[in-house]
Order: C-alpha cells, then sequence, then structure tokens
C-alpha cells in the first residue's frame, strides 16, 4: 500500500516535470514580457518620435507619421474600448471596428498636432519597472526653453503582441482624458455611436 | 502673579510661544497621515450648473481680456525678463511655502525652500535669477490645500471658482488661508507688497501666454471644456499631492476575457478577416 503511494507519487512528479520541461514549446503560450522587452518596445517608439520631430516635416506630414507610430506600437483596439466605455459593450463588432478606426486618426490629428510644440526637443527612456500586471516606462522630456518633464508610458502585452496603451505626463494620463473628452461626445449625440464615429473623422 | 513676570521668555516671543503650543496638535494632525486620493479623475461637483455658468464667465472674460493681454505681454517683452518677473513672483511665494512645509510637518523641504529663498533673495539678485534650482534645490510649490491634505483633510467637491478657475471646497479653503497667512504680504511696507502683488498677476499672465496653445486647444476643441478641464485638473492636483507614492492605474485588460473560450464579440482584437485555418 505505501509501496503503491510512493510509486504513483514518484511518477506524477516526474510527469509534471516533463509538462514543465514541455511547457515552452506548448503552442499558443503568450511568453512573459520583461522589464527590459518593455523597455525596449518604448526605446524604439522614443526613436521613431524623436525622429519624426526633428524630421523638418510639415504638420499634416508629422500627424501621418505619429499615426504610423500608433499602429505600430500602441494597442489601439483596447484604447478605443476602454475610451468608449461601457457603450462598448453593446456595439456591435462592425460599429467597434469602425469606431477604432476613426478614434486612431483623431488621436493622431489631436496629439500629432502638438507635436509642433516638441520640434528640437529630445526624449530620453530613464527607467522600467512592473507595475500592477503590467509595465511602466519612464522618459524624460527635454524641450528647448523649457525645463524637463516626465513621460510615462504603459506596456503590456496581454493583446498578444508588446504595445503601449496609455501615456501619462504630470499625472495626467490619455485614456482617463480621453475617456472624459468621448463620454461628452457620445452624451452630445445621445449615446449614439455611429454618429460619434462619423464626427470623429472630422474632429481632432 | 502674571504671564510677563513668570514668562521665561519675552514678550517679542509671544508668537512664538504660541507656535510651540501648536507642535503637538500639529504632530497629532499629521499623524493622522495624507487624505486618500482617489484614482482617476471622478470627484463630486454638486454645484455643477453653477459651476458651468462661472466658466461660461471665464471663457468669455479669457476671450475679451486676459488671452489678448497675455498675448501682447508676450510680444511686447522679451522671454528673459518675463522669466525674471516670474521668477521674482515665484521667490516671493517661497516664505508662505516655509510656512506650509512647517505646518506639514515636512522640515526637510521647509530647510530646502528656506535656502531656496535666501540664495534667490542674495546671489539671485532679489529673486530675478533661480540659481538655487541649478545647485540642486529645484522649486517645492506648496500651498494650504496640500497642508490639509497632509492632515487627513479629503478634498471636498469640485468647485470652480471666478477668474481662478478649477478647485476644490478643501483647496478654495487653503486658497483664502493663504492669501491671509501670506508672510509677504503682512510684513513687506506699502508700495513693495504691491509691486510683489503685480508681479504676481504678470507670472499668471506670463503662463496663459506660456500655455496658450493647450488652453486654446482645450476651450476651442473640446466637446465639453468644462468636463475636460475638470478631469485635467484634478488628475493632475491629485497627481502633486501624490508625491512618490504608487498611483493605482486602471488595467484596461482587467476585464477581458482570456483563454480560447474568450467570446468574438467582445474581444477587441477579433479579426473578421483572419484565416480560421492559419495555425
Amino acid at each position: 500500500m505505501s509501496s503503491n503511494l510512493t510509486r504513483f507519487t514518484r511518477r506524477s512528479v516526474m510527469a509534471m516535470g516533463a509538462a514543465l520541461a514541455a511547457l515552452p514549446f506548448l503552442p499558443g503560450e503568450a511568453h512573459a514580457l520583461t522589464v527590459a522587452e518593455a523597455r525596449g518596445l518604448i526605446d524604439r517608439v522614443v526613436a521613431d518620435v524623436n525622429s519624426v520631430i526633428n524630421s523638418g516635416r510639415s504638420e499634416a506630414q508629422m500627424i501621418s507619421d505619429f499615426e504610423s507610430i500608433l499602429v505600430r506600437y500602441a494597442d489601439v483596439p483596447i484604447i478605443a474600448q476602454s475610451v468608449l466605455g461601457p457603450p462598448a459593450r453593446s456595439a456591435s463588432r462592425a460599429q467597434l471596428n469602425t469606431f477604432t478606426e476613426a478614434f486612431q486618426g483623431y488621436l493622431s490629428r489631436k496629439y500629432g498636432r502638438r507635436f509642433r510644440e516638441f520640434i528640437g526637443g529630445e526624449i530620453i527612456v530613464t527607467e522600467g519597472r512592473a507595475v500592477q500586471s503590467f509595465f511602466e516606462v519612464i522618459s524624460t522630456v527635454n524641450l528647448r526653453g523649457e525645463a524637463p518633464f516626465e513621460l510615462r508610458w504603459l506596456v503590456s502585452d496581454r493583446s498578444g503582441q508588446d504595445r503601449f496603451f496609455n501615456l501619462i505626463i504630470e499625472g495626467v494620463n490619455l485614456m482617463v482624458t480621453e475617456r472624459t473628452e468621448i463620454g461628452a461626445m457620445l452624451d452630445r449625440r445621445n449615446g449614439d455611436i455611429d454618429a460619434l464615429t462619423a464626427d470623429l473623422r472630422n474632429a481632432g | 502673579m502674571t504671564a510677563a513676570t513668570d514668562d521665561p521668555l519675552p514678550r517679542s516671543h509671544a508668537s512664538f510661544r504660541r507656535f510651540l503650543l501648536c507642535a503637538p496638535l500639529l504632530v497629532m494632525l499629521a499623524a493622522c497621515g495624507p487624505a486618500t486620493l482617489p484614482p482617476g479623475d471622478a470627484i463630486t461637483d454638486p454645484s455643477e450648473a453653477q459651476n458651468r455658468a462661472v466658466h461660461r464667465g471665464n471663457v468669455a472674460l479669457d476671450r475679451a481680456l486676459i488671452g489678448p493681454t497675455a498675448d501682447a505681454y508676450g510680444r511686447a517683452i522679451p522671454d528673459p525678463v518675463r522669466t525674471g518677473i516670474s521668477n521674482v513672483a515665484a521667490n516671493l511665494g517661497e516664505p508662505s511655502n516655509v510656512l506650509n512645509n512647517l505646518l506639514q510637518l515636512r522640515l526637510g523641504q521647509a530647510v530646502e525652500n528656506t535656502l531656496r529663498f535666501a540664495v534667490n533673495s542674495t546671489i539671485g539678485l532679489a529673486g530675478l535669477l533661480d540659481p538655487a534650482s541649478a545647485i540642486g534645490l529645484p522649486e517645492q510649490d506648496t500651498n494650504f490645500g496640500e497642508t490639509m491634505h497632509v492632515w487627513g483633510v479629503p478634498e471636498g467637491a469640485y468647485t470652480y471658482l471666478p477668474v481662478v478657475g478649477p478647485s476644490t471646497s478643501r483647496d478654495t479653503v487653503g486658497l483664502i488661508v493663504d492669501i491671509a497667512t501670506n508672510p509677504v504680504r503682512i510684513f513687506l511696507p506699502a508700495p513693495e507688497s504691491s509691486y510683489a502683488t503685480g508681479a504676481g498677476i504678470l507670472s499668471r499672465i506670463n503662463d496663459r501666454h506660456e500655455f496658450d496653445n493647450t488652453i486654446d486647444s482645450i476651450y476651442d476643441d473640446s466637446a465639453d471644456s468644462y468636463a475636460q478641464l475638470r478631469s485635467l485638473y484634478i488628475q493632475n492636483r491629485r497627481f502633486q499631492l501624490r508625491g512618490d507614492d504608487e498611483v493605482d492605474y486602471f488595467d484596461p485588460y482587467g476585464d477581458l476575457p482570456t483563454g480560447v473560450a474568450a467570446d468574438p464579440l467582445n474581444d477587441p482584437y477579433f479579426d473578421p478577416y483572419e484565416d480560421p485555418y492559419v495555425q
């Protein structure tokens, strides 16, 4: 009886060891994002942003450059869904897709236009660390003739890819701010997501 | 027996003695710990209708007077002069900062701000320059609103003040206390104290000029500039009060379904064009 139990335990331990060893090779199992990888992502974003703000290109070109950066490095679908809030749950798949696309253009125009103020400046990544269930990467923005300020990026791999999903400057958080703004726009349109999407194409 | 004969401290130290009497009270207040700071930008706004009316008045005042004045000031006066005037105004705010640092029992900051005031008032040519920042004593602005926060007083409701703009019920009380107790206003003689007020107003006008693009984009482009300004103010104010404390970020992935059973209609990454046979 006792020897049976021992054998059984030994076998299960061996099986578990084999399973654990095989774990990294299992298909569909997302690898865990590390601080270094989160920081690496923001290093690439910042390098792209720095080259845009010092490219000497026109405002319209900078806006389109900013949109490419968003598409490449940001988790726009989760930002759009989160900013829309509870109404996102009752929206159809098609409604959400067109909203996300319009929202991406709106974000690019609204924030891309402000890139003009960054011309001649530089962003430097200083620190990365794990917070809650994601990563926070801290960078310093040095603008000409202004005191440097901190720009924080939140990075997650929950989309299946390493992406940033939020930006924070002096405590002001992109997602929270846009949720208030998009919420106000939605209220104005009596909760009509299609009307909101149509107007977002011209906003920002 | 009278207080005067028995008193170990001379009469001139009466106010200091009063401060010493308050000290245990301060320790008790500080021991209560700071008020909790809610995450995000949610705040009660019970006087919203009235606040919105004041906001409309402030926007009108900005369009008619403050905006154009700031524009003219920014164009007429060279940047170094404007910065110098703003530095003077900031330097004259240091005694009030030190007073609040003492009430907050942040004695290190009280010492740093005292040194800042000493360095900038002398080597910094009466505050025109800011050499203190260059030698590792950066500006650490505070106010009585923060002092009350340190004592555990919650922010209260959102309030919107004429001319001044966004505030909370606690910070409105703080603003009044700061004006009433400002050592510079109390101790500076007649003509100089009005120069101090003048520098303070010019500093605000310079801020309006420096942040022109941001302010215009809120007033002109926002769907609801009142709600947007409230959100920005509350987020930034809580950030100032939080200091180095950890912030509780909203996790947008928190309520996201995970695994194979995720509902494609609720999955923000669902791609309707995806090839289902690709492995």
